[in-house]
């Protein structure tokens, strides 16, 4: 991860330029995430970390284009985030984007199954089904397709949510708090699951977490504190 | 005291919610709906009870269809009795046809001194002058007419009106007079006339039906003792009405419009309680989280329960207050809708019905809140790790079925009887478990066929079977608001169109009854010198059945109103050689025109309500004497072809030793009124009945009641589209949500648009076809039953409610959630989380 100055075709994944959210409170205005600016290369592990509430999920819907800024850009792949309309940023999320949230967010009326086909499905996909059946059993949900999420344990859940992020082949995958709801053996489960999904296909991962240990195993790290961002590659903070 | 102040502080927060919104709606729309009635109703229960002595103009009458006996004079003076007589028979009357004023038929009334002996006769000098009570009754040589006649035939106060053989003055005009409730003024106008000029119009003849009443008043102790001395000795054609008893017809006639009525008040309140149970279900749900938190911090089951009754409480007095309120409002404009119906003044109302409306509002409110209040209630603590984690509670599916049981018994209650009740009750349960059966067969149908279908259609309609059960929930609220709006608009105007398309143009409109036999010949005469056809007629003889098979008739042992009304009064036989082109035989043979057997030929409708088959014999009563015939045959009647027709017809020469008067009807092309008053000026003692003038007021009665009921059944139509609003929104949560994980996923807007459309249309064609189906069902049943007219079917309500359903509901549904389409994903997601 470098600093940039500049809009030229690059190898970055995604770049942040002068990001800033504001939101208006009844009292004042409040600066969620004030001026970031950074890039991410492609196949980079990064995680983002701050205390509870220093604007980490809001930066990482950002750059999702899950939410729109005050001010600032966000290209993905090179394309303009802002510049699209919502439809135009689901299209590219679609094509380009997984994301991991700390609910999983699983839509209780699918089977396991069924939510994972869902974006290939979106997508106009032909073997929707098959893909998803490989990549649950992957996960090693092979016995669980069937199940509806409330059938399934908080883990078994997240597993889930990672085989949808992952169905598409996303370059680029947001992992909000992934293993914020799980115990800490599932939680250490789900990150070998993802950095193996992420060694396997080559996908840029960039993971919001209160964890020390998970950050750690990121290559580079991103900190927030009052919507202040600041980066430092991993070799860098090992030695603070 | 805190727990107070906690609930109301967290039911302001909630107030601004949609489902308390929705909540509070279907509660105000099922009181409002009920108190409207209900307030009508008691106006017309008191004006009633506190009129109940000017109905009858009395304290006690004696109604008889003979002139009044003298053991009733001699009894009255014995008590110590104030009397009064009134005889009243229709009889056409005219003004000075020379000079252009016209002839009419009228209700004649010849009054005596005294009359009447309770409440006043309201007259007015001349039309639009102040009314003012009457003094005594009128002067022999005039009479009084309402402003209705003088109206028809031209004429104006102080001109003569023929009567029958005289000429009497117009002295006053009757505003109102006290035994009458409802108004018939428009098809036979009233003419009082002095008892005294009775017999000098010479109309009391042959076949004449006059009603003879002798009023009496006095001390109560002394009434009653006059109608205990004549108990069980009355004979037939003879009754005794006290101010108890002063209801008859018309009491009966409300009581039913009322009873009515207040079955299409309770049709809101079960579409309102489908409203009340969507929406306090995702009240509760809306506050599992906050529920689950509160236990956690320690709040007992008690305190959750509390806490949110209280808030559905404040919710329920409100919707209580305002929809009574609202109630006595409405109740105005139903009284003005019938003002033309009802001549009695109608009292204000009582408190009864805001009770009565409150005790709705309140049983809806425990009855379908309860149930989910019960789930917060045992809401678990892991909820705070889980949300997925929903209670299951079976005191709540008991609470159902209290609610639904409650329902069941509010709606017996108002029906007044159990049988009519519990019939009410059953059709909306089968209506309820048919839309439910069709729902779900036509969901699992729907879902068969997904799979010729493209992505996201495909995805939308496996959404619908995915979420069966609230599907089907939606699918039946819907469906019942859908089909309260087709019944309404569409079904109405295509009954009351075929009902009065059921009236042909050139079918009879002037029946001429009275015709003596002497004047046959001149008749047939009169319409001939005019052109005309020579009409049919038709001898009558005014006879009574007294036994079946040699067995007396006994009027009480008929449970049937019109059987044990026929019963009990004589009605016209005829005779014929031949039978009418327009009857047909159901059973039987009719007899060859030479036969010399006696024989009776009955209509199949009062054979059956009187019990009579066929080869019975049937005795009559003639003035006096009897005589017994066969019956040969049973006889279909087309009644709607306006043409004389009779129950029952003898053989030839069977009825030739009695007193025959004659009957036809003619078909009087409009404007040609010259034909009519030329009848009657040749023969005074005819009259001819206008049957246009009493379609015509018919066709305004029903059309005064339609609008009445309609104006009801707005009630319904409001709340079926408040079920509409509770049932989208009801999952609207839900949509919202898959919507922004959708969009998230990559979805694009036409990709949520289309999956959206495909759910909600497909509810919607589901829906529109389980509407049309019952509408249809429900008009055909109506046409049949009540109004007696085939019903066609219009295939425009399958498709206007099909197409309706489908395009309504999912433009509906996507306005309600475009949102999810246009807003950020992530505020979504918080928003909804």
């Amino acid at each position: 991860m470098t600093d940039t100055g500049s809009n030229s075709k690059s190898n970055f994944i995604v770049r942040v330029e002068h990001l800033t959210k504001r939101v208006s409170t009844t009292d004042a205005e409040l600066i969620i995430v004030n001026r970031a600016h950074f890039n991410v290369e492609s196949g980079d592990t990064i995680a983002v970390v701050g205390a509870s509430g220093s604007g980490k999920s809001t930066l990482l819907g950002l750059m999702a284009g899950l939410d729109t800024p005050t001010e600032g850009k966000v290209f993905i792949n090179d394309e303009d985030l802002f510049a699209l309309n919502e439809d135009g940023r689901a299209k590219l999320r679609g094509r380009l984007v997984g994301f991991v949230f700390q609910s999983f967010q699983l839509l209780p009326s699918l089977t396991a199954l069924e939510n994972v086909m869902l974006p290939l499905e979106l997508a106009g996909v032909a073997d929707a089904a098959s893909r998803a059946r490989s990549i649950l059993d992957r996960v090693g949900l092979s016995a669980r397709v069937k199940h509806y999420p409330k059938q399934l344990s908080g883990g078994e859940q997240q597993r889930v949510a990672i085989a949808r992020a992952f169905v598409t082949e996303p370059k680029l995958l947001f992992a909000d708090e992934p293993t914020g709801n799980l115990d800490a053996k599932t939680g250490r489960a789900m990150i070998d699951l993802l950095f193996e999904l992420n060694r396997e296909r080559g996908t840029t991962l960039i993971l919001v977490t209160h964890d020390a240990g998970l950050a750690a195993r990121c290559g580079r790290r991103l900190t927030i504190d009052a919507g202040i961002v600041s980066t430092e590659d991993h070799q860098t903070a090992m030695a603070m | 005291m805190n727990k107070i102040t906690l609930a109301l502080r967290m039911f302001r927060r909630n107030a601004k919610s949609i489902e308390a919104r929705v909540l509070l709606v279907a509660l105000l729309i099922a009181v409002m709906s009920v108190t409207t009635v209900s307030f009508f109703a008691d106006r017309v229960e008191s004006a009633l009870n506190r009129q109940a002595s000017e109905l009858i103009a009395a304290d006690a009458v004696v109604l008889t269809d003979k002139p009044i006996a003298s053991k009733f004079r001699e009894e009255a003076i014995r008590q110590n009795l104030k009397t009064a007589e009134a005889t009243t028979f229709p009889s056409m009357v005219s003004g000075d046809q020379e000079n252009g004023q016209g002839v009419n038929l009228a209700e004649l009334k010849a009054i005596t001194d005294g009359f009447p002996l309770r409440g006043k006769i309201r007259i007015a000098d001349y039309p639009g002058a102040t009314a003012r009570d009457a003094v005594g009754v009128p002067a022999p040589g005039s009479v009084w007419v309402p402003e209705i006649l003088l109206a028809r035939i031209h004429a104006k106060v102080g001109d003569e009106l023929r009567v029958g053989a005289l000429k009497l003055k117009v002295a006053a005009i009757i505003i109102k007079e006290p035994d009458s409730v409802l108004d018939y003024f428009g098809i036979a106008p009233r003419v009082m006339l002095n008892m005294q000029d009775l017999a000098g119009t010479r109309l009391m003849q042959v076949g004449s039906r006059a009603t003879y009443r002798f009023l009496l008043s006095g001390e109560p102790k002394a009434v009653e003792e006059f109608r205990q001395t004549f108990a069980g000795k009355l004979q037939r054609g003879e009754r005794i009405e006290g101010v108890r008893d002063a209801r008859s017809e018309v009491r009966v006639a409300l009581e039913r419009a009322q009873r009515f009525l207040g079955l299409a008040a309770l049709l809101s309140v079960v579409l309102a309680s489908v409203a009340v149970a969507l929406a306090a279900r995702r009240f509760s749900q809306r506050q599992m989280d906050s529920a689950a938190m509160m236990r956690c911090l320690g709040a007992t089951q008690a305190d959750i329960f509390s806490l949110n009754f209280i808030q559905f409480l404040v919710l329920g007095v409100a919707a209580c207050i305002i929809g009574t309120t609202a109630g006595f409002a409405a109740q105005g404009v139903l009284a003005a809708m019938l003002s033309g119906f009802l001549t009695v003044e109608l009292p204000a109302p009582t408190f009864v019905p805001a009770i009565q409306g409150t005790a709705i509002g309140l049983v809806l409110l425990l009855g379908f809140t309860l149930p989910p209040l019960l789930s917060l209630r045992k809401v678990s603590t892991l909820r705070v790790l889980r949300r997925d984690i929903d209670p299951f509670d079976a005191a709540a599916t008991f609470a159902y079925v209290l609610g639904f049981a409650t329902l069941a018994a509010l709606i017996i209650w108002r029906a007044g009887d159990i049988k009519l009740g519990a019939i009410a009750v059953g059709g909306f349960v089968s209506a309820l478990a048919v839309a439910a059966l069709a729902g779900w067969l036509l969901i699992n149908f729907a879902a068969k066929l997904r799979g010729a279908a493209s992505g996201s259609w495909r995805y939308g309609i496996a959404n619908m079977k995915r979420h069966a059960g609230g599907s089907l929930v939606q699918i039946m609220a819907l469906g019942l608001g859908l089909m309260a709006m087709l019944l309404l608009t569409l079904v109405r105007t295509d009954l009351i169109a075929g009902w009065q398309n059921s009236i042909k143009p050139d079918m009879p409109n002037r029946f001429v009854i009275n015709i003596q036999s002497d004047q046959l010949a001149e008749v047939k005469n009169y319409f001939a010198a005019r052109k005309m056809n020579t009409p049919d007629l038709y001898p009558m003889v005014r006879g009574r059945l007294v036994e079946i098979n040699e067995k007396p008739l006994v009027p009480t042992s008929y449970n049937d109103e019109r059987a044990k009304r026929t019963s009990e009064r004589e009605f016209n036989l005829s005779w014929a050689a031949k039978m009418q082109a327009d009857n047909k035989i159901v059973a039987g043979k009719f007899w060859s025109s030479d036969t010399t057997e006696k024989q009776f030929s009955v209509e199949e409708g009062i054979a059956k309500s009187l019990g009579i088959k066929l080869d019975d014999s049937l005795t009559y009563d003639i003035a006096g004497s009897r005589f017994t015939a066969k019956v040969t045959s049973l006889r279909k009647v087309e009644w709607d072809s306006f043409k004389a027709n009779f129950f029952v017809i003898a053989s030839p020469g069977v009825l030739d030793n009695y007193p025959a008067s004659y009957i036809t009807s003619f078909h009087l092309p409009a404007g040609d009124e010259t034909v009519v008053n030329g009848l009657v000026k040749q023969f005074p003692n005819v009259s001819v009945i206008d049957l246009t003038a009493i379609m015509n007021q018919v066709r305004t009665i029903t059309n005064q009641v339609a609008d009445a009921v309609s104006f009801v059944f707005m009630f319904a139509l409001a709340a079926g589209l408040v079920v509409l609003y509770a049932a989208i929104a009801a999952t609207q949560d839900e949509r919202v949500f898959d919507a922004a994980i959708m969009r998230t996923l990559g979805a694009s807007r036409k990709q949520m648009m289309v999956v959206q459309l495909a759910e909600f249309l497909a509810i919607g064609l589901l829906s529109g076809l389980i509407a049309s189906g019952g509408s249809m069902a429900l008009a055909t049943v109506l046409s049949d039953k009540v109004l007696g007219v085939p019903y066609a079917l219009n295939m425009m309500i399958p498709l206007i409610g099909v197409a309706g359903g489908g395009i309504g509901i999912a433009l509906a549904g996507l306005l309600g959630t475009r949102k999810a389409v246009s807003t950020p994903p992530l505020v979504t997601i918080r928003g909804v989380a």
